[in-house]
């Protein structure tokens, strides 16, 4: 990297250096934003859930939501991997079954951005992951 | 002038501004007592490390007691100098002093002149109520100096003689808390150091922690042996102070006593440092003159300018320092030494004894003469010169002790031949009297005129650095003459950087010269002590029927007689040294 | 450009480096590589994360799992279970030691609850031997800020309205300070940052520069600014290697990013900084003694006034500021004054580290707002007393400082509190004593420290101090009088009247607080001989209940002194003039017939 002349260099440098660390800055405060996990267990693995998650990453990113997305462990449905446990601020998560690319795009469109629930979620005996 | 109104002890005072609280107080004649500071006001040296805090004073609405050395007045202030949380504060403080100092003050060498002796006094302390342990320190001894550090209550007096005033940075502070001490670097010891043995730091120590070593058992034991015949030569600035010893008031002439009190000693010739001293400016003095002639002639091999090398604190700093400037200052010795070489030789033929026969006694008002005396160049056949050189106090110790009352003496004369001497040789005991007498000479034997006037005002003083020009007949001489070893080394640097413009230069490791002396009485702070024993000098110079060296009858008869003229081969033998480069002598043990 | 998906948090302070955290960090990026993973898992050494109890702290970024006490043996557990599988190493985290439930996330953590992280805010979350972290964090915004928007005045104007005071222990309004320094006319001015930590337990300062280095340079370089200084030094004790590795290696990137140097950020400022080691003595925190260390003299204070805003390193103005002060600063030019002066009390804005030492459940570096009582620091951060027991006290602002007690709990904490307290707030640290804890034997233990530590430039420090530790000595030995009793109070008072500086006129107050608190426990000591937390040795006597005693021999055959006679099958004695206190006859009576008295 070469010197900072400007207060405009710095910021243009800030920025890009910013979406390096956006991921822990959002970790610091995962309530305010939307919070999707998804179930990374052997079932889920083999069933597409690295891409699923790597999807979500860069069409947040790319649609300029602030989300977190983390993986978890085997959420118990493996009938239905890839699942993945979408909260959104401040409301009870919802967990979705059969996620692919195109169930994702829906998700994100309708759930995350309007609030529309969309087909595939499994409401049987909720429970998250974590204990609370 | 700005100036600044406070309240000291009920007292509207008024001052300029910048002005302590212990200046002020002492300005409307408040006393508040003092142990490390030090102000030697004539010759601007001040210690104030606010380090003893038994100068504390109230001053209302600061949260502390305030030490007076070094604050401030400030308008309005309000001070109380000796109310009873003042009064209770600093006996506590001295309490803890001396519960960290020995209380062997009977046997001490400062015991009748210690100052932490007569503050323990004044304060009427009865008891200590903080006993406990006391820090240890392992005493040091040099060839000069005594370092008893248990005594030693951390002023910092010597500290700062030793690195602001002399800029000789061997004396500093060591270890941490409790167990600090003041101690040379590395705590070497001080004949390991760089130390010249000034005695700067003695002069101004309050209590027992430096000493001199004292000599004066061994000058009882000579005087006591019926073999030898015992030479005593005293030193110009001797017979200035000397009297103070004895109640006298500061600048008293004592020469008659002094020969008196010696003779009454037993020693067997009573003669006088000064004819020496003479016998030095025909040597310096047309050494001078020597260099002087070849340099302008064009020998650049000969170096400007002259230094005077009678000073043996001086020798030492530049044999430490300045190595690679060994050949600018005179080969002359010292006066302390060409009269040992005189006496064992020439006056030991006249009497008809030999050398080892002969003990020479000194009286200095100098410490280094102690290291100077012990030099192995200055020895023939390890039968030294000099034997023992004491100081001025160790005198004033003898006398008292060999139960001579020294007021009550008649005045008598030295003994000839080496007892006289002249005005100028007298001089040699203050800032300015070496190089004047040297000029006094030098001029009439490279002019061939007489002086119409021998004082020359321009070089005296108590400045530190002084210039002159004195006008030879035609030919400018520059003179420049420092005193402390700071200040000469200024002029070193200088002449080092190219930048001297000086033909000749007197040094004298001393403030003030041999009369503030590291062997002198003790000064106790009060610098107006140096000026009157220099006023004292000048005094007996006026009064000398000869002012000139080169016409001391005896000094004419000894080049007859013996040495031929100066610088012959046999002043060269005798009277003639060569210095050593001393910069890696000191060492760790 | 590869995106991570998960970050993994290693502290690299100095606490859990002692404890392998370096190892552990290797083991984790080797494992990383050996997953293939190296695109997707970030595994980075930050600073400290404060709670040092529980250290090596492991933090796995974006779930916000907090592992404690990791073990380089752990690693290949985190990554395999965590990282791939997506499942919590349960017995690494947190357990609650109130409910004993285990905590995932550091934020449900009493321990960071109530804490407000500002001086520390990078701690623990950036890589602090990477600029790039700290600029994507607003690193040097501030500066650039001072340096392209506002002039020196106006800077010192917001830090005066920030009320931000030093939090080096003196307190003083640190953009006075500024003012002060900025007015001194001179051709060369100087910033100087006290990084010579001393206080026994505080080790913020440590944590921040090992932590987040920049934001000190970066504030350095906007007081330079604001003084008119181009050249800024920060004293830091040699025995923090660490620290002074981060800050090198800080420098040097501020050096190559432009940020330190000539014509920063092309505005024509000119700044630099270079290190200055001390030997660790307490003293050189005092600033003129500071100054005279850099200097290369003896660290040892001179008197003030002159102050070093007018007179400092080699006689020019010298603006002193400690290193938790500096790292205030960057956030308040950001955030602004009235952000700042929003948090904390009156008088005392912000918030402020404390190192929590000594009984505490949850030992550690905290940042609380002013104002925070010790109740919600000592209970609830802290966690509470170890093992149960009952609160006694808390000495605050290390061995010049006091010890405040139960009544106290509920004082909210500032500067001004403290003082009126009778304690103060020094640089923070916190050590918290519970009713095993001989207070006679705690103002011993400070004295003994401020014994070590006094220059022995001025005699009220250096004999006075010494006088007031074998006083002590004496008491615990219990060989104390009444008249020592009136000895100690006579000279603390003394000592604090008449001593040059800082150390020495604050050295009493452990004496003077306990005793004021606790005079009951020193009466104790002279009268009764006796001391109530069993702490001084010399005090306990163990005593055979005759009762209990069966005649088994076994104390007298264990005592290694044979201070216990008795027949067998009678009752044994113990010989009080020849019992060394050992306790070997406690632990070997199989009837509790020894007991302490």
């Amino acid at each position: 990297m070469g010197q900072v002349k400007s207060l405009a260099d710095l910021r243009k440098i800030k920025e890009d250096l910013q979406v390096k660390m956006s991921l822990r800055e959002k970790s610091n405060n995962p309530e305010s934003l939307v919070q999707v996990k998804v179930a990374m267990a052997t079932c889920g693995i083999a069933s597409g859930a690295k891409q699923v998650m790597d999807f979500f990453i860069d069409e947040f990113d790319k649609r300029n939501i602030q989300a977190v997305v983390t993986q978890t462990g085997c959420m118990g449905y493996c009938f239905a991997e890839p699942t993945v446990e979408v909260t959104l601020p401040g409301q009870e998560p919802v967990v979705f079954g059969y996620v692919d690319a195109k169930k994702a795009d829906d998700i994100i469109e309708k759930y995350v951005k309007n609030g529309e629930l969309v087909e595939g979620i499994i409401p049987v005996n909720y429970q998250t992951i974590e204990k609370k | 002038m700005e100036t600044i109104k406070l309240t000291i002890d009920n007292k509207a005072i008024e001052v300029a501004k910048g002005t302590t609280i212990l200046k002020a107080a002492r300005e409307a004649g408040i006393h508040i007592p003092t142990l490390c500071y030090l102000h030697l006001h004539d010759l601007n040296i001040e210690n104030k490390p606010a380090g003893c805090r038994i100068c504390v004073v109230e001053v209302e609405g600061r949260r502390n007691l305030a030490p007076a050395c070094v604050t401030e007045c400030t308008e309005g202030m309000v001070v109380n100098t000796h109310n009873i949380k003042v009064l209770n504060a600093r006996k506590t403080v001295l309490e803890l002093i001396l519960s960290d100092h020995p209380t062997d003050c009977l046997i001490c060498a400062k015991n009748g002149n210690c100052e932490l002796q007569t503050m323990a006094q004044e304060f009427g302390i009865r008891k200590l109520h903080y006993e406990g342990e006391q820090s240890h320190y392992r005493e040091d001894t040099s060839p000069a100096i005594i370092r008893d550090v248990d005594k030693c209550i951390m002023c910092r007096r010597c500290e700062m003689m030793c690195n602001e005033v002399q800029t000789v940075g061997v004396l500093s502070a060591v270890n941490r808390g409790f167990m600090s001490v003041v101690a040379p670097a590395f705590e070497m010891n001080l004949d390991h150091s760089v130390c010249t043995y000034c005695g700067q730091c003695v002069a101004v120590c309050p209590t027992g922690a430096l000493t001199e070593v004292d000599h004066t058992n061994s000058v009882i034991r000579a005087l006591a042996d019926p073999t030898k015949t015992v030479v005593v030569q005293t030193a110009p600035a001797v017979r200035a102070a000397l009297g103070e010893e004895f109640g006298m008031e500061a600048g008293t002439l004592v020469t008659g006593k002094l020969a008196a009190a010696l003779r009454r000693l037993g020693f067997n010739y009573v003669f006088d440092t000064d004819f020496a001293a003479d016998l030095t400016i025909m040597e310096e003095g047309t050494e001078l003159l020597d260099r002087l002639t070849r340099h302008l002639n064009g020998d650049k091999n000969v170096p400007l300018p002259i230094l005077t090398s009678c000073c043996p604190g001086w020798v030492n700093f530049f044999e430490h320092q300045f190595p690679d400037m060994m050949d600018i200052p005179s080969t002359a010795r010292s006066p302390q030494q060409m009269f040992g070489a005189i006496a064992k030789t020439y006056f030991a033929e006249k009497i008809g004894i030999n050398r080892e026969n002969m003990v020479v006694v000194s009286i200095m008002p100098c410490l280094a003469k102690k290291y100077e005396c012990q030099r192995d160049e200055f020895a023939t056949n390890g039968n030294p010169d000099v034997d023992f050189s004491i100081s001025t106090r160790e005198l004033a110790h003898l006398i008292k002790q060999s139960n001579i009352d020294f007021n009550a003496l008649p005045d008598e004369d030295f003994d000839n031949p080496l007892g006289e001497s002249t005005g100028a040789a007298v001089i040699f005991g203050t800032t300015g009297g070496v190089i004047e007498a040297a000029v006094r000479t030098a001029y009439e034997v490279h002019t061939g005129k007489k002086l119409a006037k021998v004082d020359f005002e321009e070089l005296r003083g108590m400045d530190y650095i002084r210039k002159a020009t004195i006008d030879f007949d035609g030919l400018p001489i520059n003179i420049g003459i420092a005193h402390g070893l700071g200040n000469a080394r200024k002029l070193l640097q200088d002449i080092k950087d190219g930048k001297s413009e000086f033909h000749a230069i007197e040094i004298m490791a001393c403030p003030g010269g041999c009369i503030g002396g590291g062997g002198q009485p003790l000064h106790h702070g009060d610098s107006s002590v140096i000026k009157a024993r220099q006023k004292a000098i000048y005094v007996e110079d006026a009064g000398k029927t000869i002012r000139k060296s080169h016409e001391n009858p005896y000094i004419v008869k000894l080049y007859e007689e013996f040495l031929g003229k100066p610088l012959s081969e046999k002043s060269h033998h005798l009277l003639h040294t060569h210095y050593f480069d001393k910069s890696n002598e000191t060492f760790i043990e | 450009m590869s995106k991570f998906k998960m970050h993994i948090l290693v502290c690299g302070g100095t606490g859990c480096h002692a404890s392998e955290s370096d190892m552990l960090l290797d083991n984790l990026k080797t494992i990383v590589s050996d997953k293939g993973l190296d695109g997707e898992v970030q595994v980075i050494a930050t600073g400290c994360f404060g709670f040092c109890e529980k250290g090596p702290i492991v933090k796995i970024m974006p779930d916000n799992t907090f592992y404690t006490q990791v073990t380089p043996a752990d690693a290949r557990e985190i990554i395999e279970e965590h990282i791939v599988k997506g499942r919590k190493v349960t017995r690494l985290l947190y357990v609650d030691p109130e409910n004993k439930e285990t905590i995932a996330d550091s934020k449900h953590m009493g321990f960071y609850k109530k804490q407000l992280r500002i001086a520390l805010r990078n701690c623990g979350f950036i890589d602090p031997e990477n600029i790039d972290e700290y600029i994507a964090r607003d690193g040097y915004e501030a500066l650039a800020k001072c340096l392209t928007e506002m002039t020196p005045q106006q800077v010192i104007e917001e830090m005066k309205k920030s009320g931000l005071r030093g939090r080096g222990g003196g307190g003083f309004s640190a953009g006075l300070k500024w003012e002060i320094t900025s007015k001194s006319v001179s051709d060369e001015k100087y910033v100087v940052c006290n990084a010579d930590e001393g206080d026994p337990g505080a080790f913020m300062d440590r944590s921040i520069l090992e932590g987040d280095p920049h934001s000190v340079i970066e504030a350095m370089a906007i007081c330079g600014y604001c003084i008119g200084a181009a050249f800024g030094l920060v004293y830091i004790r040699a025995e923090y290697p660490l620290a002074i590795d981060r800050l090198k290696i800080a420098i040097k990137q501020a050096r190559e990013y432009g940020l330190l140097g000539s014509d920063i950020l092309g505005t024509g400022f000119n700044f630099d900084i270079e290190l200055r080691y001390g030997a660790g003595a307490f003293v050189c925190g005092e600033e003129t003694a500071l100054i005279h260390s850099m200097e290369g003299l003896r660290g040892e204070p001179t008197v003030k006034p002159p102050f070093p805003s007018v007179s400092g390193y080699y006689g020019k103005p010298t603006n002193v500021n400690n290193v938790e002060t500096f790292a205030n600063v960057p956030v308040i030019i950001n955030q602004g004054a009235e952000w700042f002066a929003s948090i904390g009390t009156e008088k005392s804005k912000g918030t402020k580290v404390f190192a929590l030492a000594g009984k505490i459940n949850n030992v550690g570096l905290i940042e609380v707002p002013m104002g925070t009582t010790l109740r919600e620091v000592i209970y609830e951060i802290g966690g509470g007393i170890k093992d149960g027991k009952k609160f006694k006290a808390v000495q605050t602002g290390g061995p010049s400082g006091g010890c405040l007690t139960e009544k106290h709990l509920d004082t909210p904490i500032d500067y001004d509190n403290l003082v009126a307290s009778g304690s103060m707030m020094g640089s923070g640290g916190m050590i918290v004593m519970d009713e095993d804890d001989c207070m006679v034997s705690m103002a011993k233990f400070y004295l003994d420290f401020t014994v070590e530590e006094s220059c022995g430039k001025c005699a009220p420090c250096r004999i006075g101090n010494k006088r007031l530790y074998e006083i002590l000595d004496k008491l615990t030995q219990g060989k104390g009088t009444r008249e020592d009793i009136d000895s100690l109070r006579n000279l603390s008072h003394v000592i604090k009247d008449t001593a040059l500086c800082g150390l020495g006129q604050t050295s009493p107050n452990p004496v003077l607080s306990t005793m004021d608190n606790f005079m009951e426990e020193y009466l104790e000591h002279v009268h009764d001989k006796k001391c109530r937390s069993g702490q001084c040795k010399a005090l306990l006597q163990y005593i055979i209940e005759p009762e209990n005693c069966v005649g088994c021999t076994a104390c007298a055959r264990n005592c290694p002194v044979n201070a216990i006679s008795g027949e067998r099958k009678g009752v044994h004695i113990i010989d009080q003039a020849t019992c060394i206190k050992c306790g070997a006859c406690l632990e070997k009576c199989k009837f509790n017939a020894v007991f302490i008295k």
